[in-house]
């Protein structure tokens, strides 16, 4: 492991936390796969949600995202 | 002078003759005594009620002698690809290198780098390309192996891997930003862990 209180990993000191350089080399594995497997992991890793900001205690309109790994 | 010196050290120290191996752990315990046997004192009539300590599920004892396998928890986010299987090692991509798991292992915490997993069972041997993630190694030889993305070796194409490291490393030369170089270099390595993975 890193000695205590030593360098931290390249993408920390670049300001990225883990979980998005974890997400980062998913993609980057998904998308190197086979056909009918690269299909179906990037058909697995879809996401749709809507998204609204409140202000003064009412929602603004919605945001609908649809997409997948490359938002 | 000393004639009864062999005497006096062949009867145990105290208490000696009531411990057993110091490098036994007993399992946890499911209940605080202290805070029974002070209920007691005060109420003794109505039954202690049960603690948070009584709801989980304790720590396992650990016994001295080593099991001969290790027990293997191998999960995804999307799928548990081994659930409680027994082996004789496993070889994980630790950030500080390969990193070989016995049973008996240390208990250890690893954080995983982009690699190959192999799970060695007899004379089988299974590898996984695992995307990064993290290995738990329980002091009694169970192994909880946890990672985002994992494809079984056959499954990456070569083509893509080689096209992703060129133009990795071409973003890589022409970086600007911290994060650019950073995601850039992730791409290198990633793709580099994919191409031995392939070859080796």
């Amino acid at each position: 492991m890193a000695s205590a209180g030593g360098a931290a990993p390249f993408w920390r000191a670049a300001g990225m936390t883990y979980i998005t350089y974890s997400n980062i080399c998913a993609n980057l594995v998904r998308n190197c796969l086979k056909e009918p497997f690269k299909a179906e992991a990037i058909s697995r890793e879809k996401v749709h949600f809507s998204l609204s900001k409140w202000v003064d205690g009412k929602p603004e309109k919605p945001t609908v995202r649809s997409e997948g790994a490359d938002h | 002078m000393f004639r009864r010196a062999t005497t006096l050290l062949r009867q145990p120290l105290m208490g000696a003759t009531s411990r057993r191996f110091s490098t036994d752990l007993p399992a946890a315990p499911v209940e605080d005594s202290t805070f029974v046997e002070a209920w007691k004192k005060v109420s003794p009539n109505v039954e202690a009620p049960k603690t948070p300590l009584a709801y989980m599920k304790p720590r396992p004892a650990t016994p001295t002698s080593l099991p001969s396998k290790l027990t293997v928890n191998f999960v995804l986010p999307y799928a548990s690809e081994l659930s409680a299987k027994e082996v004789d090692m496993v070889i994980v991509p630790a950030t500080t290198g390969q990193m070989g798991v016995l049973p008996g292992h240390v208990a250890t915490i690893a954080e995983l780098k982009p690699g190959v997993l192999s799970v060695h069972e007899g004379n089988d041997v299974t590898k996984y390309f695992i995307s990064s993630g993290f290995a738990f190694i329980h002091a009694n030889s169970v192994a909880d192996i946890i990672a985002v993305e994992a494809v079984p070796v056959d499954r990456i194409d070569a083509n893509l891997v080689q096209k992703g490291l060129q133009e990795f490393t071409q973003k890589l030369n022409s970086a600007t930003t911290d994060l650019e170089k950073a995601e850039a270099q992730i791409g290198v390595d990633v793709h580099s862990a994919l191409n031995s993975a392939l070859t080796g």
